[in-house]
């Protein structure tokens, strides 16, 4: 019984850096962290998003097959383009060609937002000051007042 | 007398109606481009868009050109595809009786891993020559949107019928077999 033991210790020690050094050398990545980042080429949207289409379905087993393999998160999205195009690429800057292009991808959204909250701002700023300056009934004149007196003597309420 | 219209349902409007045209440029975009269909029920025959992709099997390109004066049933299909399953068998029957009429049938398969395609040629058997488009890009000038589609292409290099869907004997009988017979 020692003596048994004593082996399952010895062998445990001798698999134990083995697999630990394995565990370095295989690039941590999961499914989840890959299919934010690529798309599904025949559904038009990204990968995570495609739960039910068989082409998504199939991507995920590929790029499963690929994580089991050991491939880093680089490497298995290259693997992707190679069968798909650079259209699987679901973030700007995937591709690497286009500088100018990934930035304006970013750039010009948040622009329109600024831009568009700063017009509402404007505009309601406008709005209540117009409101204030105008908006209120303005006091009635001697004159005013001697006609309503007038009006009213003609009816016997 | 001036009203002072609120700046807040007016921007909600702009917003609104902003959403509407940009839903009905989305649906827009994404109707699907059925001109063969048209150009066939005015009984016009148009011809097929150029179609040169790489080979399946590697080893260069393959293109439609190539095959200038056969009968070409041009099919779109992925290994993923379940009707494309439905279908192979009777695409590998008629393409060795077109093999000896003047005809073939020709694969492309769409936004597929090559493993997989690989995979359901030896399943079914298939012989036939078979290309690869690996992003789609031909899908948009033959209009199609599902798979399996297939295009049945005359010796001048004209469509003469389509078949969104899988096909059946009765659509090779009725489209393919008498232009084998027009030599």
């Amino acid at each position: 019984m020692r003596r048994a033991a004593a082996v399952g210790v010895a062998l445990l020690a001798l698999l134990t850096p083995a697999s630990a050094a394995f565990a370095q050398d295989c690039p941590q990545t999961t499914l989840a962290d890959i299919e934010d980042e690529v798309m599904c080429p025949v559904c038009g949207t990204p990968l995570g998003l495609a739960t039910e289409a068989p082409q998504a379905q199939r991507e995920r087993e590929y790029i499963q097959t690929l994580i089991d393999d050991c491939r880093s998160k680089d490497e298995i999205k290259q693997a992707l383009v190679a069968q798909f195009g650079e259209e699987v690429l679901a973030l700007p800057g995937d591709e690497g060609d286009d500088d100018l292009g990934d930035v304006l991808v970013y750039v010009i959204p948040a622009l329109g937002i600024v831009l568009a909250a700063a017009g509402i701002a404007f505009a309601v700023v406008r709005w209540r000051g117009a409101g204030s300056r105008g908006g209120g009934p303005a006091p009635a004149g001697a004159a005013d007042s001697t006609r309503v007196d007038t009006d009213m003597e003609r009816y016997d309420l | 007398m001036r009203r002072v219209l609120s700046p807040v349902p007016i921007a909600i409007l702009c917003v609104v109606l902003a959403l509407v045209a940009l839903l009905a440029y989305g649906l827009s975009q994404n109707e699907p481009d059925r001109s063969v269909e048209d150009a066939l029920a005015r009984g016009e025959l148009e011809q097929a868009p150029a179609l040169e992709l790489p080979k399946l099997s590697g080893g260069g390109k393959g293109s439609l050109a190539d095959y200038r004066g056969e009968v070409v049933v041009l099919n779109f299909w992925a290994s993923w595809c379940e009707p494309c399953r439905e279908e192979s068998p009777l695409l590998q029957r008629w393409h060795r009786r077109m093999a000896g009429e003047g005809g073939t049938v020709l694969g492309v398969d769409v936004l597929d891993v090559t493993g997989d395609a690989e995979d359901f040629i030896d399943e079914y058997g298939l012989t036939y020559p078979m290309l690869k488009d690996k992003a789609g890009d031909a899908l948009e000038s033959f209009g199609v949107v599902a798979y399996p589609e297939t295009f049945v292409i005359d010796r001048d290099g004209r469509i003469r019928a389509v078949r969104r869907g899988p096909v059946d004997e009765a659509f090779m009988r009725t489209k393919v077999a008498p232009l084998l017979e027009d030599t």
